[in-house]
């Protein structure tokens, strides 16, 4: 590998090209990284692809595995399929309230943490962290012989309880690192404006985390919607949308869950992009 | 930087923070000072009233359950009998999980060490392009990094049963390239299948937790001084020597992390196994799911859950303190 140095400067690339042998695989040794760079990019992209491009099918069997022939059937009956579109409901209805529920715990627990130190602040810390790093297997068994135990009938309540449970440490580090980069100085300003610390809370630290819980909320909704093993371990019978998708596996795939998986694809790529300008916007304002 | 991003660098930095809170207990008690805002009229309660609606939901359904979990591994009895136990705990219910499914225990880590060391491979130059070499396009590179979290993991794994068909362009291109005559011969694929194959099951992984990989790489480069580098090869480094003692060492933190972030998930996972696999080839989180809602045998169940648990704790623990100590040398 000979490109490690990073041209930042034009003084920097010329130092590199003087040092570095001539040979015939120079151009592909100074492009290797960005050359295997996009390559991963488009491992990462080709399942996405296919995702898209088969909701276009129209399967030959049960599964939509095999391309067939185009067909926009899926994405013109949408609710064909019996029970999707109850799934898709209950699962947009438990992200809704999980990610309520995750976010107003988290960001107190963020605020703690990202402000105070405190006895007990390193083992809380490690409290936050170890949901995080246990695999999704053991959370979802060990909450299902917690509610054996109680024989708390498995249901809407228990998927709940299971999402707020692994949103929240999502919710704490990411409302922390917004916490930890804000400027002190802002609400010094305040307190020396004669702003009260109610309102300095209110009108200057406040909003200025405000984006650091909106991130927060989009990445609960997201793992909250998306999640499958800690649901599937406490769901009883009810059936979100994942676990739809999980059953239809071995009955026979629709096209529609394509559908749904390329919309949930733009919607959240808009998002993120309206996010992105936003936040430029605001830097260029600054 | 896009919320989910940040989220996920976020969580490569709590890896370094639970990290550094371990080595700073090791070497000192107490002490340390902090550079860092204290709230505005803080009381000595204050912080200890926000943490505790948190930190009771934390402790009643995360910690709770696993005191729970190991209970119900010492049960004896059946679902219909009712279980019940008995002190000391029937102990028999761990050696026999462990001489009947030691297979699967041992395909769990290899899988998902594989999958990691391919994570590691394919990372590191997409981080390292998007630290250094992006420019302007820097942001839309992390949410193309990203990108993948946008649609369902099942929708996503599933598509692979598409692109790794028996007749697919993927499948033919490597058959006609004799790959899949190498791998069938080191026993990651069978003759000219991929599909239900360990490589399919691998390569499932590998994709569904790359990202975890790419941005704590990519949080680490990031903060590193390119400079560095360049001094190092004024010191007549070959760029090899200054990789391997300077870029690398930095991003040792980001590695750590990124490794833990992959390896963690994918040793539990058990969607890919059966969705891109076969009964043949299952992993610990199949027979898991398994031995509660077919064989409901909760004890069992219970006993490879807490042995799940405790292999990672021990792998990740001797992990980070290894990793720890090269990183200081």
């Amino acid at each position: 590998m000979a490109t490690l140095t990073a041209p930042t400067s034009a003084a920097s690339s010329s130092v590199q090209i003087r040092k570095r042998p001539g040979g015939p695989f120079r151009w592909i040794r100074s492009r290797i990284i960005p050359i295997i760079g996009v390559g991963v990019l488009f491992y990462m992209f080709l399942p996405i692809f296919v995702v898209v491009v088969m909701s276009f099918n129209d399967p030959a069997g049960r599964y939509n595995y095999t391309w067939n022939h185009f067909s926009t059937q899926a994405w013109t009956n949408f609710c064909g399929v019996a029970g999707m579109c109850d799934a898709l409901v209950l699962s947009l209805f438990i992200g809704v309230v999980a990610t309520a529920g995750a976010v107003v715990l988290g960001t107190l627990v963020a605020f703690a943490i990202g402000r105070y130190r405190f006895r007990g602040r390193a083992s809380g810390n490690l409290l936050v962290f170890m949901p995080m790093a246990t695999p999704e297997v053991v959370m979802g068994s060990s909450l299902l012989t917690l509610f054996v135990t109680l024989s708390f009938a498995t249901g809407v309540t228990t998927i709940l309880i299971a999402h707020i449970m692994f949103c929240l440490s999502f919710v704490v580090v990411t409302v922390k690192a917004r916490i930890a980069s804000l400027d002190p100085r802002l609400e010094q300003a305040a307190m020396d404006l004669y702003a009260d610390e109610k309102t300095t809370f209110w009108r200057v630290t406040f909003p200025q985390v405000l984006p650091g819980i909106v991130g927060a909320s989009l990445l609960a909704f997201s793992l909250s919607f998306d999640d499958f093993i800690v649901t599937n371990f406490n769901s009883g019978s009810s059936v979100t949308f994942p676990m739809f998708v999980w059953g239809s596996a071995q009955r026979g795939t629709p096209p529609q869950i394509n559908v749904v998986g390329s919309l949930m694809f733009f919607i959240s790529l808009t998002i993120v992009i309206i996010g992105q300008v936003l936040q430029r916007r605001r830097a260029k304002q600054a | 930087m896009s919320s989910a991003s940040t989220a996920s660098i976020g969580i490569g930095e709590e890896f370094e923070e639970v990290q550094r809170g371990r080595r700073n207990r090791n070497r000192k008690k107490g002490g340390g000072g902090s550079t860092e805002a204290t709230a505005v009229g803080s009381s000595r309660w204050t912080p200890y009233a926000l943490l505790t609606p948190g930190f009771l939901w934390l402790a009643i359904f995360f910690v709770v359950p696993t005191i729970t979990l190991i209970f119900t591994s010492l049960y004896v009895g059946s679902l219909d009998q009712g279980y019940s136990f008995t002190f000391p705990g029937e102990w028999a219910t761990y050696s026999n999980a462990i001489s009947e499914y030691w297979p699967q225990f041992l395909r769990s880590f290899v899988f998902a060490g594989l999958a990691t060391v391919f994570c590691l491979l394919l990372a590191y130059p997409l981080a390292y392009f998007i630290a250094f070499r992006s420019g302007r396009w820097k942001a839309a590179m992390l949410v193309l990094v990203i990108a993948p979290f946008f649609t369902s993991f099942l929708i996503r794994t599933l598509a692979w049963k598409t692109i790794l068909a028996d007749d697919s362009p993927v499948v033919r291109a490597m058959s006609f390239l004799h790959i899949t005559d190498v791998l069938s011969a080191i026993g990651l694929t069978e003759g000219q299948r991929v599909l239900n194959t360990p490589l399919a099951v691998v390569l499932g992984l590998t994709y569904n937790f790359l990202p975890f990989m790419v941005l704590p790489l990519y949080a680490s480069l990031d903060r590193m001084d390119p400079r560095l580098v360049e001094a190092a090869q004024d010191l007549y480094s070959s760029p090899w020597t200054a990789f391997r003692k300077v870029t690398w060492k930095l991003s040792m933190p980001g590695v750590v992390a990124g490794t833990l972030l992959t390896f963690i998930p994918a040793a539990g996972d058990y969607i890919n196994a059966e969705l891109l696999g076969t009964t043949k080839i299952r992993m610990i989180g199949n027979v898991i799911q398994d031995q509660f809602f077919v064989i409901t045998d909760y004890p069992t169940a219970s006993a490879l859950s807490v042995m799940l648990m405790l292999v990672i704790l021990v792998m990740v623990t001797i992990y980070v303190r290894r990793a720890g100590t090269e990183e200081l040398v």
